[in-house]
């Protein structure tokens, strides 16, 4: 006979959003007593400690100039194309130092895919955007090109939009489906990690919520870190927010109890739009 | 921490006067609600119908307070999008005018009773001793209760989750001396059964004003205490200082 009593541990189950597909979440990536210099008087971070889980999506937020975008930054050592730029401490990708001499940094940012806030198409068809991380590592089989493409396409729940116009150039699409484009050629290369520097800042509330729906399907397979300046975004799509002021790391939680009860009273101040 | 001028300090002026306007007229629906249950009491104690009536009308004027309330909390909800303690104030202010409204029909209650009393002319005081008593611990309970969540003391709001305890206990030996009452003289059923009502609806209050000062401490501490015992509720609220 089938019974109808509340399973409560099943609520509880669906309801807690750090609990991913692969249950508890590993580190994928582990800053240790980080700092960066942009030369030498002017310091962006602080003795950065944080580990960031697998499969997960992690929020960094603050005030403009806090130092989340140069951290998100140091992931994939674009930083590296700053003159005067250094760092000290440790950056860990599955254990491995990102800043090890002997990093290819090439081969680091395959692994580590990265949005911007504006849609950076090329100007080339829709097709060819996607193909593109391919066709430079030396694919052109149009077989396994197709396929990626759709694939990608699929995942970036942009493909129904424009499969029938896969030729046409990337530049005719709105902000919106751009950006979605941006996150499949980023995919096709199939990176562990997905840096998002305020992938929405430049959309509108539907294309947002898109882009926030797509970033729920995308980190079952992905390990995903978020720069925003919209809270209600960090709250929304985030498991983990990490709060940054004038380069210190403040506070680091799960999202849930970051935004109902901080422990720090500039996060609390930060996040409910009091003076600091 | 939250301290008591942390709503004055959003960048927002606006969103300072919404939240300070709610809290307010909370503030108020609780002073009216005190005094529903206060004249109750008394109406029923003096036998005073002219003033149950005006409790019974009154009810209407919480009612309204809490729907009005309840939209500003929407409003606030829409419109700001509140978090952290701003949230937990928004949340708490919510449940606790239902528990106000709660307590304010308690109050009726037992005006209708007083009503009730006065048109039979029963000269039946049994429990009048228990029912000043007991009205008079769930006033205090429900005045400290709102002086808790005025001044974010969550000390105040502990103890009068421990009072409700007190409460519980004079209200079953009340209830067990009228049955007794009620065994040796079967002519005091009638009347007896109204002040047990009326026992009752007090001690519901006392439930209320313990919920109130719940909402207090999660309001202060984020922390929810609801269903915890007194014993356990003392070492949560000094573990999450």
């Amino acid at each position: 006979m089938q019974t109808h009593a509340l399973d409560i541990q099943a609520l509880k189950r669906d309801q807690a959003p750090s609990e991913g597909p692969a249950g508890p979440a590993e580190t994928s990536l582990r800053m240790e007593n980080l700092n960066l210099f942009y030369n030498q008087n002017s310091q962006a971070l602080f003795d950065i400690n944080l580990e960031i889980p697998r499969q997960r999506v992690t929020a960094f937020i603050g005030p403009s100039g806090c130092g989340k975008s140069s951290l998100l930054r140091c992931i994939n050592r674009m930083n590296d194309l700053v003159d005067g730029c250094r760092v000290q401490g440790r950056l860990l990708l599955d254990n491995e130092d990102v800043y090890d001499r002997r990093v290819d940094v090439a081969a680091l940012r395959r692994r580590v895919g990265m949005v911007f806030q504006k849609p950076n198409p090329f100007p080339k068809s829709i097709y060819e955007n996607v193909a593109y991380g391919l066709r430079i590592q030396g694919i052109n089989k149009k077989r396994v090109l197709d396929e990626v493409v759709e694939k990608s396409l699929r995942a970036a729940a942009l493909w129904d939009e424009v499969k029938d116009r896969l030729h046409e150039s990337a530049l005719g699409m709105s902000g919106g489906q751009q950006q979605r484009l941006v996150i499949a050629r980023t995919i096709a290369v199939e990176p562990e990690v997905l840096l998002l520097d305020e992938p929405a800042s430049a959309l509108d509330p539907i294309s947002t919520l898109k882009i926030e729906e797509l970033i729920y399907e995308l980190k079952s397979r992905y390990t995903i870190v978020i720069v925003t300046h919209n809270m209600q975004q960090a709250a929304r799509v985030s498991d983990m927010t990490a709060f940054m002021y004038m380069g210190k790391l403040i506070e680091y939680d799960d999202t849930d109890t970051l935004f109902t009860n901080p422990e720090q009273k500039q996060t609390e101040d930060y996040i409910t739009g009091r003076y600091g | 921490m939250l301290h008591q001028d942390s709503y004055k300090q959003h960048i927002s002026a606006q969103f300072n006067a919404e939240l300070e306007s709610v809290k307010n007229h909370l503030l108020e629906m609780g002073g009216l609600v005190e005094q529903q249950i206060g004249k109750a009491v008394e109406s029923l104690l003096n036998r005073d119908s002219g003033l149950a009536e005006e409790v019974i009308a009154g009810d209407e004027q919480v009612n309204e307070l809490e729907i009005n309330i309840d939209e500003e909390c929407s409003r606030i909800l829409a419109r700001r999008q509140p978090a952290a303690s701003d949230l937990r104030l928004v949340l708490a202010i919510s449940k606790v005018t239902t528990d106000l409204e709660r307590i304010g029909d308690e109050a009726s209650k037992i005006a209708r009773q007083a009503v009730k009393a006065t048109e039979d002319g029963s000269a039946n005081t049994s429990s009048f001793v228990e029912i000043r008593h007991i009205g008079n611990h769930v006033s205090d309970m429900l005045r400290r209760a709102l002086d808790a969540f005025a001044r974010l003391d969550v000390d105040m709001a502990v103890q009068t989750v421990i009072a409700d305890r007190e409460v519980d206990s004079e209200y079953a030996s009340a209830m067990r001396s009228l049955v007794t009452f009620m065994m040796e003289d079967p002519r005091t059923i009638g009347p007896v059964l109204g002040q047990m009502w009326s026992l009752r609806s007090l001690e519901r209050v006392g439930d209320h004003a313990s919920n109130i000062a719940e909402h207090v401490i999660y309001l202060v501490r984020g922390l929810d205490v609801r269903h915890v015992e007194p014993d356990d509720l003392v070492a949560q609220v000094e573990e999450h200082q």
